[in-house]
């Protein structure tokens, strides 16, 4: 993985929860199957109020976003069990979610799968920058710059040599808890 | 050590464990439905190999029930993938929707969605089915890939929520690792009054330590007022741990969990043998507070949150539906406190009923009163009995599910989540109530108090 990413960010508030995320309709779509996983890529967050969010996070008609990174307020995540949520996002081309906080569940589908990394927050970042502003995110110090200003990020700790790795199996077989792949 | 921490530490073969620490449990059960198995499936067979066996059949349960009675092709396929897979697997525990384990499931819309569109073996609801066919048993570890699970944390049982990914790693290696959550205190005495039911009291209690109060954490239930309470009242309130961001719910146990749970097991056949684990004195809390239920009244949640919440008789808000159902609300339990309500009466909004569980829907026709059947006297109300038990209109679901909120209508529901779009459509709002407050509201049409309805 890189130790650097830039990208424009797109910005949420407090309790985006799962069915925001990505709506049960389209929970029918299973995540290992690999053209349904792309499909999943392209609800990400469809279920945001069109009224607070105008912006779309994926453009109509498109597979992927161009929001790399996502910043959010508190309780990121809440809500179902879905492992399709972070996966959707995942899929739509999202590395990073920065959040003042996450649900439990959503959290540790982040590391299972491997598909996003869950950075928290030191302060409500949601309300210092706005969608399609560029930052920058810098893995090894734990910062992110926008417009300027470093932030600093909580350290990922215990979970990033899993998502590193690409997820749960993966990193159970390189340290040995699992057997190889035959 | 409290409750989920002496469980933890025997289900990871240590004397003690502490919140905090990360440890190996073994599972006793893994739960998984037609919206996550399909994902379940494919995560084991990528990773352990197409021909790889379960780690142990009998601990494996599958329950169709989100998306059953819908046209949607993709839908009736994820259970088509179930039954493949209990069939290769020889599982014990699938409840299809069908007879025929070499079949296909296929809703016929064209038989309307009130009348009884299962075979023999269908049960509903995943979390209101695993203590009726005898699956949940004290002092056991309860991984399922819903986040309800932690319903099951009533019958003194360790029982979360987990990923695809997690239960395809359960379904390989029968362990998982996790970590100990601290643990919250409500201690609960006194009595409920008249009109006041369990589903007021998470409510009440999520209100006040906010709805992500709890993330991360164990919601341990102790006190009087919580040995007074039945089965169903403590799966009510466990239920909606997750509401709080809980990552479990967990109650003590007593005598009337080892009736119920026993009268279960027997009837089913399955594992008869279970250790509970008991209060002991010396434990660690991070929050403790004594809730007395005599001071509780009927409680909302408003749009957009469980934690939005308001008392009922202070609310005015003009209602266009109300909503039964679900493993929060759909017991027999909630519908007859419902009934109870509109009883020779009409109610005044779209009202949908959907039981949790066929149990339910029989229960409900067998009880009667003065003559007649439950059943009946809510579809003489108004009320729109669907005999098609599952989750329905809870979680919204395909465009054609029963009760689903397809525009920007406002419901009062006795479910247990109430986000932007959690029942259909986004322009739509949910308001979470007790099945008396919902009975009531539907009688007036707007947010009503429903002590004046309760004898």
């Amino acid at each position: 993985m890189p130790n650097i990413i830039t990208s424009p960010v797109f910005v949420c508030k407090d309790n985006i929860d799962t069915d925001q995320i990505i709506p049960a309709q389209y929970l029918t779509l299973v995540p290992t199957i690999a053209e349904e996983y792309e499909k999943l890529g392209s609800y990400a967050l469809v279920g945001l109020p069109d009224e607070t969010y105008p912006v779309k996070f994926v453009a109509p008609g498109e597979l992927k976003t161009k929001y790399q990174i996502v910043i959010a307020g508190r309780n990121f995540g809440c809500g179902s069990s879905r492992e399709h949520a972070p996966i959707a996002m995942g899929a739509a081309g999202v590395q990073v979610v920065v959040a003042e906080s996450f649900a439990r569940i959503f959290f540790r589908n982040c590391v299972a799968t491997g598909e996003l990394y869950p950075f928290d927050a030191r302060e409500r970042l949601c309300d210092k920058v706005q969608t399609g502003d560029i930052a920058t995110l810098d893995f090894d110090a734990d910062t992110l710059t926008v417009r300027g200003t470093t932030y600093s990020l909580k350290p990922l700790g215990e979970v990033r040599p899993v998502i590193d790795a690409g997820g749960l199996f993966n990193y159970a077989r390189q340290s040995g808890m699992i057997a190889a792949k035959g | 050590m409290t409750l989920t921490e002496k469980i933890l530490a025997r289900a990871s073969g240590k004397t003690h464990v502490a919140a905090g620490d990360n440890v190996w449990v073994n599972v006793d059960l893994l739960m998984t439905h037609d919206v996550c198995g399909p994902g379940t499936i494919g995560v084991f067979k990528r990773e352990f190999g197409q021909d790889a066996k379960v780690w142990d059949p009998k601990k494996l349960v599958i329950i169709p029930d989100h998306y059953i009675f819908t046209a949607d092709s993709m839908s009736n396929r994820n259970v088509d993938i179930l039954r493949d897979f209990a069939r290769e697997q020889g599982l014990p525990y699938f409840y299809d929707v069908i007879d025929d384990p070499n079949g296909h499931w296929q809703f016929d819309a064209s038989r309307g969605q009130l009348k009884q569109q299962y075979g023999k073996n269908y049960t509903g609801v995943c979390h209101t089915t695993l203590p009726w066919k005898g699956h949940t048993r004290p002092g056991e570890i309860l991984f399922g890939t819903d986040s309800h699970t932690c319903m099951a944390g009533a019958f003194n049982q360790f029982a979360t929520g987990i990923g695809n990914t997690d239960a395809g790693f359960i379904l390989g290696t029968g362990k998982l690792l996790i970590k100990v959550p601290e643990s919250m205190r409500f201690f609960l005495e006194g009595e409920m009054q008249p009109g006041v039911m369990a589903k007021d009291v998470i409510l009440h209690i999520i209100g006040d330590i906010g709805f992500d109060g709890a993330t991360y954490r164990a919601m341990q239930w102790e006190g009087p007022g919580v040995f007074a309470m039945n089965m169903d009242d403590r799966m009510t309130i466990a239920n909606m741990a997750i509401e709080a961001g809980g990552k479990n719910a967990m109650f003590p146990y007593d005598e009337k969990t080892g009736a119920y749970v026993r009268e279960r097991v027997a009837e089913n056949g399955t594992k008869s043998e279970f250790e509970p684990v008991e209060l002991e004195k010396d434990q660690t809390f991070v929050y403790d507070k004594v809730f007395n239920l005599s001071e509780l009244e009927p409680t909302v949640a408003c749009h957009p949150d469980p934690g939005q919440r308001k008392l009922a008789k202070e609310m005015n808000v003009t209602l266009d539906r109300a909503y039964i159902g679900s493993c929060t609300g759909g017991k027999t339990s909630d519908f007859l406190a419902f009934a109870h309500v509109v009883r020779g009466k009409n109610v005044k909004i779209d009202t949908f009923g959907v039981p949790a569980t066929t149990k339910v829907v029989q229960e409900l026709k067998d009880t009667l009163w003065g003559g007649i059947s439950v059943w009946s006297i809510l579809e003489s109300a108004g009320v729109r009995m669907t005999e098609n038990a599952s989750c329905a209109a809870c979680l919204g679901g395909p465009v054609d599910t029963f009760g689903r909120m397809n525009t920007a209508l406002k419901c009062i529901s006795a479910t247990n989540r109430n986000f932007p779009g959690r029942m259909g459509s986004k322009e739509s709002q949910v308001f979470l109530a007790s099945p008396y407050t919902v009975a009531a509201s539907a009688l007036t049409g707007r947010i009503t108090d429903p002590r004046e309805y309760v004898s």
